[in-house]
């Protein structure tokens, strides 16, 4: 299985170096650049793993103010729309253009949709008092400032990571629509999908680390 | 198994996305159901090892990591190696301040 | 990216600075998308901020001719060292030798035309533009420049009142900026090198800019989510590392130098490569050695990234940790080591040509052997605990940095810079601007070692009278040193205005493939991609010359 798979790889690689256009050179530096933004959550994930440790009731008891079902709710529209930019590639891969211009639109309307709810829990968070510079937050202990802190700054930072995924697939949409994406040259589409599925990774972890403290 | 008719890119069938897909809710149904039950020093272990196994799926089936080139495979190896050493390094220091 | 090469078909025997493409004039040289162009942008914009740092440096030691304040306040005296500490740091020796050389010469040493992604090489340009325009803001704007010293410990840099939000924001985009070039640089070795150029036929800066680009694009990000969450912290107040907040100043400190650490390897291994380059054609010997020279950049990177915590021996962490990172400190050196042996090895018995380049290289195995020497001095956990925050550590940095990439860096220009141009300097007033600038270098810093073995604090505005001897050898060391780099600056500059035309392609004797195509370079590099048949540095008449002595 493993050989076979390797050997594929392989076949590939020969198969495109005879082209002029490199798309393995292109997903690789789209790569690199996603490690690079998993280090950017990575060094925030460091800093929830210290204080987690070291304000473990505290974490538990400010993770009672989150609205766990909104959370499941957000989880799963991502889900979705990691897969519906997944089939989007693979439309345009079996040369269904309108198919992957109606999926990439499905996906894009999933981010809005991620957003809206991210807006209704902040603005619920802020009604109850619990936002950064606030004296009721300040009066807390210090574990649930923290956590607070990392919430707004995880989440956010997530936020606009969604808001820039949904920009570019929009424009992948509009290279779609007019023939810059074709079956035989999608690479930047692919590109697309990769930030858009680590924007996904990135919520998986961000989910329970968050809503489902015990 | 892939059959090898498609060998310029990897073409999954929709169906393979689709199983993959219900994997992943499926998944997120059981983190979310397990969260209500206590299990103590476990209960993050079993939250982090799902999200692992999650983030797995998407790598390797939607990011299309399982027919990549063993250089892109050895390059996340690197990127999280690295998160891995410096939690363990980081942990050498606070692991001593608990419980004071 | 191919349409953007695509433009020149008619430009092949065009030098890359006659030719004229789409825009003329300036703009043909700020929209170029042409990696030796985008070279020579960041080497203009490079040079001009060292000059700057020079400038605050050489104020800060006339401030420290006198024990009691001579020509600026105290806190003038912070602000000066704090941004000279920045610049010196992001602005000058982090980005130079990948963003000038590298871009320069990485693509016609692989045998390709240009990096990988050329447009994303401008777009770092352009970071790097917006990253200056921030912190000369933050020097200009009411409130002053920053004055928390280039380490922006918490809980100052939460608290003082200066511009810290454009300092803090300037380094998060120099940031992106070196990561894109790390991209780029990795993506072009990884698919860009001429057909039958093995991973171990590649020219040994390459191989040391492989290390420094895996660096960049693993560990800054941790430093640009770090200073993102100060200004967070400071603009909306949110608990992350405000003692106030419940935050834990020391994991700021863990996590500024879990990238601040590896950020001395981004430093030094591109200079280290610069030094193999130059060690092999001067002394017109194979290098001794090329797999342990690659490898120890690989295992410098490795090690380099997990020993941050010795900056803060001192600052109260778990002795188990401190035990440990003090262990990995000293594993650290070994690399090192491995590459200076390998440089004198390869200059035994060579056929040695003294020109300026090799001046520059064999100084810089000198200096930077002291820096790290004494490095190890402090990864010593008793000794550090005594010398830390001391001029000692002052001494040290500047031994690694100025000594090590400074000199890296001044041996650079004086190799490839008439490959640049087409143009060669003064080679006698380059070896008096050589002995000149390293006197002066070490007058003005050798004695920092015994100020701070004596216990003379470091960013003291103050000091004791006792400390003054060595304080005004420093000042006058520190004359020297600029008069010396007047001398170099001045010879490079004046050279490539009526310096005498170069028109040979191989300048130095060297084997690597920068040395085959024209000079100054065509446009495109190469009309045909070059088949790679040898390895870099074969100088196989001088082996066997060596063998028959030998017998």
């Amino acid at each position: 299985m493993s050989t076979s798979e390797s050997v594929q790889a392989v076949a590939v690689e020969h198969i495109e170096e005879h082209v002029n256009r490199d798309d393995i050179r292109s997903r690789m530096g789209m790569w690199l650049f996603l490690f690079s933004e998993l280090l950017l959550f990575g060094g925030l994930f460091i800093m929830y793993s210290v204080y987690r440790y070291l304000h473990q009731t505290d974490f538990s008891i400010a993770s009672k103010e989150m609205n766990t079902y909104l959370g499941t709710l957000n989880t799963v529209i991502l889900l979705t729309s990691s897969l519906t930019m997944a089939l989007a590639i693979n439309a345009m891969q079996r040369g269904k253009k309108g198919l992957s211009i109606f999926l990439q639109a499905f996906t894009i309307l999933c981010g809005a949709a991620f957003m809206i709810n991210k807006v209704i829990e902040w603005s619920h968070e802020f009604a109850e008092g619990n936002y950064p510079g606030s004296a009721i937050l300040a009066a807390k202990p210090k574990g649930q400032i923290l956590y607070f802190g990392l919430y707004y700054s995880m989440v956010g930072l997530h936020g606009l990571h969604v808001l820039v995924g949904m920009t570019v697939i929009a424009f992948m949409l509009v290279f779609t629509i007019r023939g810059k994406i074709t079956p035989d040259n999608y690479v930047k589409l692919e590109a697309a999908g990769l930030y858009w599925h680590l924007v996904d990774i990135i919520w998986i972890f961000l989910f329970p680390l968050f809503y489902l403290i015990t | 198994m892939e059959n090898i008719k498609e060998h310029t890119q990897q073409t999954h069938s929709y169906g393979l996305y689709i199983l993959v897909w219900l994997a992943l809710i499926t998944l997120t149904g059981l983190t979310a159901v397990i969260a209500g039950i206590n299990f103590g020093k476990l209960s993050i272990a079993v939250a982090i090892l799902i999200a692992v196994i999650k983030s797995y799926l998407v790598l390797t089936e939607f990011m299309h990591l399982k027919s990549e080139s063993r250089t892109f495979k050895a390059f996340i190896f690197v990127a999280i190696f690295f998160l891995a050493v410096a939690f363990t390094l980081l942990f050498s220091d606070y692991s001593s301040f608990v419980g004071k | 990216m191919a349409e953007t090469i695509a433009t020149s078909h008619n430009g092949h025997d065009v030098s890359y600075l006659d030719y004229q493409g789409k825009h003329k004039g300036i703009l043909g040289w700020v929209l170029s998308t042409d990696h030796k162009r985008i070279g020579i942008l960041y080497m203009i914009a490079i040079l001009s901020f060292f000059m700057v740092g020079v400038t605050l440096g050489v104020l800060m030691r006339l401030e420290l001719l006198t024990p009691q304040g001579t020509i600026v306040g105290p806190q003038a005296y912070n602000e000066f060292f704090t941004v000279h500490g920045i610049i010196m740091i992001f602005f000058v020796v982090i980005p130079v030798i990948p963003a000038v050389f590298g871009n320069f010469f990485l693509p016609i040493m692989l045998g390709a035309k240009d990096v990988a992604f050329p447009r994303l090489n401008l777009l770092s340009w352009y970071l790097y533009i917006i990253g200056v325009a921030l912190i000369l803001l933050s020097l200009v704007l009411p409130g002053g420049a920053a004055d928390t010293g280039w380490t922006f410990y918490i809980p100052y840099s939460v608290r003082t009142g200066t511009n810290m939000v454009f300092t803090l924001t300037a380094v998060f985009i120099l940031g992106f900026s070196s990561i894109i070039t790390g991209l780029n640089f990795l993506t072009t070795i990884h698919r860009m090198r001429a057909p039958g150029m093995g991973w171990f036929k590649m020219p040994l800066f390459s191989w040391a800019l492989y290390a420094t680009s895996w660096i960049q694009v693993i560990v800054t990000p941790i430093i640009g989510i770090t200073l993102l969450m100060v200004v967070v912290e400071r603009v909306f107040h949110v608990g992350i590392f405000d003692p106030t907040l419940g935050g834990d100043p020391v994991l700021f400190q863990h996590m500024f130098w879990m990238y601040s650490h590896p950020a001395v390897y981004i430093i030094i291994l591109p200079a280290m490569g610069v030094i193999s380059e130059i060690i092999p054609v001067f002394s017109q010997r194979t290098i001794f050695g090329y797999k342990f020279i690659a490898y120890s950049s690989i295992g410098i990177a490795v090690f380099g990234s997990l020993v941050w915590a010795h900056h803060m021996f001192a600052a109260g962490m778990a002795n188990s940790a401190e035990f440990i990172f003090s262990l990995l400190t000293f594993l650290v050196a070994i690399p090192s080591a491995i590459k200076v042996f390998n440089w004198t090895a390869t200059l035994y018995k060579g056929s040695i040509k003294l020109e300026p380049p090799l001046l520059y290289a064999l100084a810089f195995i000198f200096l930077f052997s002291i820096g790290g020497l004494t490095g190890i001095i402090q990864g010593a956990l008793n000794v550090d605990i005594y010398i830390t925050h001391t001029y000692f550590i002052v001494g040290h940095i500047h031994y690694v940095v100025f000594g090590g990439t400074g000199f890296g860096l001044f041996a650079a220009l004086h190799y490839w810079l008439p490959k640049m141009f087409g143009r060669m300097y003064n080679k006698k007033v380059a070896k008096v601007g050589f002995w000149v600038t390293f006197i002066g270098f070490n007058i003005l810093y050798f004695p920092f070692f015994i100020l701070g073995w004596l216990g003379m604090p470091r960013r003291s505005y103050h000091y004791l009278p006792e400390y003054q001897v060595y304080h005004v050898i420093s000042t006058i060391g520190s004359w020297i040193l600029v008069i010396g780099l007047l001398i170099m600056f001045l010879n490079l500059l004046l050279s490539l205005i009526n310096g005498k035309k170069v028109t040979e392609a191989n300048i130095w004797g060297g084997e690597t493939l920068e040395w085959t195509v024209a000079t100054p370079p065509p446009v495109e590099n190469f009309e045909e991609i070059p088949q790679m048949i040898e390895g870099p540095y074969e100088y196989k008449q001088n082996e066997l010359a060596v063998e028959e002595e030998v017998k």
